[in-house]
């Protein structure tokens, strides 16, 4: 399949879940769908089109957060993000680790760094925060509130 | 038969780094693995939304010492794809050959690492000569043997001046023979392939299954390499072979390796010997609202960075993703009915890089029994020494 019916063929199938399609580049598309769509989405993407999972990354927007997946199909060299807004009152999604193993660190980082939950995914435990970190602080939100007085963190410039 | 837990740590079992697996195993078979990182986690992706665009370079550039240039490299082409806008030819070729020189360093730096973990000291001794050569070809190009600090968006920060390049390239060639010794040494050796073939097994599902990535999955059968796929510096300007092997073990792994080091020696020769006379630099100023993706294959497998600007002169989101992150997780597929004396081996072989993925553990059980790192080298070493006695026989 080329670039473009991969897209149109995404578009007719998933119709009623996406919400906005940004095609940016020749190699860059950026997709907006529905949060509940996630897995059904996610996995045609990567079963049947043969694409390989990137990676996912989280972002708070002030007023909702984003977390965008990052596909890749090599064949037509084409990068596919999925991009997903939760409202705050309710940052939770379905997790992608029961269907694929590459989904399974990058939801635990996401669920630590950014408080999103992801149901159905089998181990959330820490992944880069050391035991001491007080729960329910998130380091990568906007809010972010420096909770350890005695630390020296570099502020930036 | 009875469950042993067998922590191995603290510090440095395989590559001098922080990290902690715990292995369960029943006698001497692995039957389950558990790994805990984090304790070498820095923030970087948080300090580089205070950094300006172009501090966050420098700050990246720090996240690993053996892979210095790939993070800045894919950073660099993020901001690029922001805009999106193309970097000058002669830019190009530059980043390709400071990208391919450290290839081959890494690559090198692996191959006497896994040498020394099969107590083939020889070889670590060779493939670690051969790379201190690299290192000074680094050198005379960028003026720094590591964190070359060459990458900018929209250029390079120096040029590679002309009356270098000849003593470059005699430098360059001079390893070859001794490369070429190296790859008969370890190819032939029967005790390395005792050691090493079927052992660690990663399949060509389970590879798609984890998104594996670079050397790892190639051994692997999946013809994957971002340099081809979807390329970008000079590599679509230069003829050079994609290294594909199928059986996924830590041998595969290896001749991946020492076979890629060849195809990178290539790719830096021509770039050298063509470099385009153009400008280095475009001189961005103002970076515009959007977002961006840029990924490259460093040594290990792509690195992977989104950049999100907001107009302003910093970034407001930069998410980093190393290659050990996807690769690493791959140890439940490869290490479980593995021995405990392969374990070393089968963990180093997918090339770990804490300092990319960020993060490992230390942790103590009460009453469990405790082998350090050296006491894991020390058994895979016995191994190795007990094959090469039964051969003698």
């Amino acid at each position: 399949m080329t670039r473009v019916e991969v897209l149109k063929d995404l578009m007719h199938r998933f119709k009623e879940e996406i919400v906005d399609v940004s095609d940016k580049s020749p190699n860059r598309v950026y997709i907006e769908i529905k949060p509940q769509a996630l897995i059904k989405i996610a996995c045609h993407i990567f079963k049947d089109l043969g694409a390989r999972f990137n990676i996912a990354s989280g972002s708070d927007l002030r007023y909702h957060m984003e977390i965008l997946y990052h596909f890749t199909i090599e064949d037509i060299d084409l990068l596919i993000s999925l991009r997903v807004r939760l409202p705050k009152s309710k940052l939770v999604i379905d997790s992608l680790c029961p269907y694929f193993a590459a989904a399974n660190w990058i939801e635990r980082e996401m669920h630590e760094l950014l408080g999103i939950d992801f149901a159905g995914h089998p181990d959330l435990r820490r992944l880069l925060l050391s035991d001491d970190w007080p729960a329910g602080v998130y380091p990568l939100r906007t809010d972010y509130q420096e909770w350890d007085k005695s630390a020296i963190r570099d502020r930036g410039v | 038969m009875k469950k042993t837990i067998v922590p191995i740590g603290p510090y440095h079992p395989l590559q001098e780094e922080p990290e902690f697996f715990t292995l369960t195993v029943e006698g001497e078979r692995v039957v389950d693995i558990d790994v805990h990182i984090g304790y070498n986690h820095r923030g970087i992706e948080k300090l580089s939304e205070m950094k300006t665009f172009d501090q966050s370079t420098f700050v990246i550039e720090r996240i690993c010492g053996i892979c210095s240039t790939s993070h800045p490299f894919a950073y660099t082409r993020a901001v690029e794809d922001i805009i999106p806008v193309e970097v000058p030819q002669r830019a190009k070729y530059i980043r390709t050959i400071i990208a391919e020189g450290e290839r081959i360093h890494s690559h090198l730096l692996w191959l006497g690492l896994a040498g020394h973990f099969l107590g083939y000291n020889t070889v670590y001794m060779w493939a670690w000569k051969l790379r201190e050569e690299i290192l000074d070809v680094m050198e005379i190009l960028s003026g720094n043997r590591n964190n070359y600090a060459m990458f900018k968006p929209g250029g390079v920060r120096r040029d590679i001046k002309s009356e270098d390049i000849p003593g470059v390239i005699k430098k360059i060639d001079s390893i070859v023979p001794t490369l070429t010794m190296l790859k008969k040494a370890v190819t032939d050796d029967p005790v390395l392939a005792a050691r090493t073939k079927g052992i660690g097994i990663l399949t060509k599902e389970e590879a798609i299954n984890y998104s594996a990535l670079g050397p790892t999955s190639r051994a692997s059968g999946v013809a994957r390499d971002v340099r081809k796929d979807s390329p970008y510096g000079a590599y679509e300007a230069v003829e050079w072979q994609m290294i594909v092997t199928q059986n996924g073990d830590v041998f595969d792994k290896a001749v991946v390796r020492i076979l890629e080091t060849f195809e990178s020696i290539k790719i830096i020769k021509h770039c050298l010997l063509n470099l385009p006379d153009t400008e280095i630099d475009l001189n961005l100023k103002n970076i515009p609202p959007g977002e961006g993706i840029g990924h490259i294959e460093a040594p290990r497998g792509e690195t992977f960075h989104y950049v999100k600007s907001d107009g302003a002169n910093r970034p407001v989101r930069h998410k980093v993703r190393a290659p050990t992150f996807m690769n690493l997780p791959t140890y439940k597929a490869t290490v479980i009915g593995a021995t405990i004396s392969d374990a070393t081996i089968i963990l180093a072989a997918i090339d770990p890089c804490y300092c990319c993925t960020e993060r490992m553990a230390v942790r103590n059980i009460k009453g469990k029994k405790l082998y350090g790192g050296e006491d894991l080298i020390r058994l895979s070493q016995q191994k190795t020494e007990k094959i090469r006695k039964n051969r003698g026989k």
